[in-house]
Parts: C-alpha cells; structure tokens; sequence
C-alpha cells in the first residue's frame, strides 16, 4: 500500500515540478484560470441588473447557490478534471499503456497531466463563495457552520463523480463526448441558480432525478434559513450533502463497466 | 474563384463527416438553450419585459442564439496556431492561395454544414417547448442570411487575427483566454449586450464581439434598423480582414523556416 502511494506521489510530484518550471508562464496561466472563472459571476451580476430577483431570490441568496456551485465544481475540475481527456487517450493508445502499469487505470489518469493551473480556478471559487457568505447575512450556528464547509466539499464529489461517470461513457461514445459537457458544465450552471427557475419537468429532471438541487440550491436554503418554494422539507436542505454519496457509487459502478468494455485496437 | 469554392465545400464536407459529433453539439447546445432560456424568462417574469425583450423575444434570443453560436462558431480555434507551431504553416504559405483565403472559405463551409444541423435542431427544439417571436416582416429574412454572414467572417476574422499571434508567442494561450471572455459573455451569447449599462454597451460594440452574435439577433428580433446594421458589420468585416492581412503579411516577412 505504502509503495502503491509513493508511486502515485512521484507521479504527482513530477507533474507539479514540470508545470511549474516557467514560473512567470505558470503565474499567468494561474492568473487567466482565475480569469476565465469570473465569467459566470459576472452574468449572473448582470443577470440582477436587469431584475431585482430571481424565483422570489435577491442577488445574495442566489450568490450563495452560485458560489456553491463555483466552488465546489473547480474543486472536481482540479481534482479530476482531466478525466476529459480520455478520449484522446483511447485515440492515441495511451490508455493501453496506462492499463499495462501496476497501478489503477483511474489513479493513474488522475494524475496524468494534473493541472496545476486549475488551483487558480479554485482560489476564485473559494473568493465568490467567501464573498457571498459574507453578504448574505446569514445567522451563524453551529450546525450552518458544518454545512457551510461540508456542502461545497459534498458537491465536488457529485461533480467529480459525473466527470467519472462522463469519462466512463466514452468507452461507448468516443467522438460524441461532447454531450456529457451537458452535465458537467451545463450541470454547473444550474447548480448556480435556484432550481423554481428552472419550470417543471426540466427543473425535475436535472434538480432532483439527477440530484443538481442538492449542490447548491437545498444547501442555500438550510444556511439562509428559507423554506422551499418548490415544497421539499427542512430536512432535506440539511440532507442534500448525502446525495454526493449516491453519485460516487454510481460513478464507480459505471467507471468499472466502462473499463472492462474498453477493447484496444492493438495498434 | 473556383478554387474558393471548391474549399468551401471541402469545408462542408469535413464537417458532415463527424456525424456523431455534431449530433452531440446540437444536443449539447440545446440543454444549454433551455438553461438560458429559463433564466431569461424568470428573469422578465415580474414587469413582463427587460431591457425592451418580451418573453417571446427573450425565448427566441436564447435559442436562435443557442443556435447561431455553432455557425458563427464562438468556440475556441487552435487550428492555425498549432500549424504555426508545428512549422506546418509553411506547407500552407506555398500554395498558390492566401492561407488567409484558404482558411476562410473551409470555414464558410463549415458555417454551412452548422446551418443544416447545428442551427435546425435547436431552434426546432426551442419552437417545441416556448412561444418564440419570429418576424413580422418578409423581408428580416433576407436581412438575417447576410447578417449571419458577415457575423461568420467578423468571427473568423477575429480568431484568425488570434491565431496568428502565435507567430510571434508560439502558444497563443494568452490572447485565446481573451477570446474565450469576449466570445462568452460580450458577444450576447450569455447575455443580451441591452443588459449591460449604456456606457459599456456603446465601448462593447466598438470591439467585434457583439457583431458576431448579438447583431444577427438584433436582426432576427427586428431591433433598430437592419440597414445599419449590415452596414456597421460590413465595416467590422472589412476592418478585421484587414487587420488580418496586415498581420499575416509583418508574421511572414519576418518568418524564418527551418530545414530539416
């Protein structure tokens, strides 16, 4: 076990000190990673510009939700992110390579081309999520205090387990990756606003068949101390964080399935 | 002129043979259209309108946006970039026509092929699911084409301009970044431009972003005169071609190819 971590903390070790070898390019990436990241700050400010709420949300509670949101999925995107590349990997052959080491395939992809840069992202969605907390006049107690830590940590694994369960689609999908972006990147955006917004059945589906509803918006109400207009119970608010659980086994599951389905063109 | 042509369709045809592909974009795009589209109408829900857009027309921003952002392509474009890199740019620079040209016309196939799918699908989906506001007179119609036109060159222009700054940095990563913000959320395709306070307004439309998305929509939705429009991104056309040619012709002097 011992020798399996040290493997993989070379691994890592060697990835981090090759990346930041050009420390003023590394400094900048780091610096437009961040950049790119405030985008979706900046629509959803926009966005109150226009209109003083949302669904019966002012602009602070949904910074909440929104900085939920952020911040837990740049924790995924770091953490697993690169598991988009897998296509590329089963184009190049990389993948066999990496199934012939003694090590597990996901752990080796993992830290396989480790972005560095990506802390930038994350260093923005903990300033918008620090931000939001601070304005949205919050009464601090004990129990909001643990959600308030435990919920963007929860949301990272429902993100990183779709970013698994993407990754494990493509063994199937290869140059249809596209649609998995639909719940990653489109699962973000909703995950960034409140789920009444989004009208019946689209809200249904992905808020709470696909459990998006727990990463930022049941979160929201149990620390701004709102009930639902949607009509889900308190106790669900204070629950959402257990639905990360459901995701990383079903993203287990389907990783398993994916690998074992892969067959190398032998080339 | 035949040999444009004949790119051109060169263009269409490498697209039409990723299927799967761009099935998945369409099918992407259109989630997304319903995540914008939702926004904007909670948004406008309260006083009816915003910014001067109804919920109709909100619906139809959103979706015919959804739809356009695939043709006029607002997506990162590394092609000439990595062929300057990889030193095949120079393969392009001995062909009897202009890289510059070259590029453009595989891209106005590719902007054709986006029309047939890339653009149906979502705006058949939006139709589905919203009342959209489409327009009143015949003649929008025609206006639109050369609209989204002009908005595919500007946009091209734009990232060709991009592109080939990497003969002077090698990965244009920088400069990309700064695409992907003004493509993203000061073209309209995040956000109507309207939404934006005035004085940001006149300074965006003054950069070539919002000619490529949010004009052809000011078209479609019957927003000011399509006359002044069409004539202001035929200026932004020219001006970026321009620039483009400029800079291509200072990349190539100073261009040394190594052997080997």
């Amino acid at each position: 076990m011992a020798e399996v971590l040290g493997a993989y903390r070379r691994l890592f070790a060697a990835q981090v000190r090759s990346q930041t070898q050009y420390r003023v390019s590394f400094a900048v990436d780091l610096l437009f990673n961040a950049g790119l990241t405030v985008i979706d700050v900046l629509v959803l400010l926009t966005v109150f510009r226009v209109t003083p709420e949302l669904a019966g949300f002012d602009v602070r509670a949904t910074l909440v939700m929104a900085g939920l949101a952020q911040l837990a999925f740049q924790l995924a995107d770091l953490a697993v992110g690169n598991l988009e590349r897998v296509p590329f990997y089963l184009r190049t052959g990389l993948l066999d390579a990496v199934l012939l080491r003694p090590l597990s395939a996901f752990g080796q992809l993992v830290v396989l081309d480790f972005a560095v840069r990506r802390v930038g992202r994350v260093l923005q969605g903990v300033a918008t999520y620090g931000v939001a907390l601070s304005l949205a006049g919050i009464g601090w107690t004990g129990p909001r205090v643990v959600l308030a830590v435990v919920a963007p940590f929860a949301g990272a694994v429902c993100y990183g387990a779709i970013f698994t369960a993407g990754a494990a689609t493509m063994f199937w999908l290869v140059d249809g990756g596209e649609v998995v972006n639909v719940l990653t990147y489109g699962g973000r955006d909703f995950a960034s606003y409140p789920t009444p917004v989004y009208g019946a059945w689209f809200g249904r589906v992905f808020g709470f068949a696909l459990g998006l509803a727990s990463v930022g918006y049941l979160p929201a109400l149990a620390l701004l101390g709102r009930s639902d207009p949607l009509g889900t119970p308190a106790w669900a608010h204070w629950g959402a964080p257990l639905v990360s659980v459901a995701w990383a086994l079903v993203a287990a599951l389907l990783w398993r399935v994916g690998i074992r389905h892969y067959r190398s063109t032998g080339s | 002129m035949p040999a444009f042509a004949a790119l051109v369709r060169a263009g269409f045809q490498r697209h039409a043979s990723y299927r799967r592909a761009t099935l998945a974009s369409a099918f992407t795009n259109s989630v997304f259209g319903f995540l914008k589209c939702y926004v904007l109408l909670t948004a406008a829900s309260g006083r009816g309108e915003i910014a001067g857009y109804d919920a109709a027309s909100l619906a139809m921003f959103a979706w015919a946006g959804q739809g356009l952002l695939g043709v006029v392509e607002l997506f990162s474009w590394t092609e000439v970039t990595n062929r300057i890199r990889t030193g095949d740019i120079v393969s392009d620079l001995l062909r009897p026509v202009n890289p510059m040209v070259a590029f453009l016309a595989a891209d106005l196939g590719r902007a054709g092929h986006a029309l047939v799918i890339r653009l149906a699908v979502p705006i058949t989906l939006g139709a589905l699911c919203f009342p959209l506001r489409w327009p009143s007179a015949a003649a929008t119609w025609l206006w639109l084409a050369v609209s989204v036109l002009l908005a595919t060159v500007i946009s091209f222009a734009t990232r060709y301009l991009v592109n080939l700054l990497a003969f002077w940095w090698l990965d244009a990563r920088g400069p990309n970044t700064l695409w992907l913000f003004g493509s993203a959320l000061f073209s309209g395709l995040a956000i109507p431009i309207p939404f934006f306070p005035e004085w940001a307004q006149t300074v965006l439309w003054c950069t070539p972003f919002p000619w490529m998305l949010q004009a052809p929509l000011d078209v479609l939705l019957e927003r000011g005169s399509p006359v002044l429009s069409v004539g202001g991104a035929t200026v932004v056309a020219v001006g970026m071609l321009g620039s483009c040619a400029v800079v291509q012709h200072v990349a190539v002097r100073r261009l040394v190819v190594q052997g080997g």
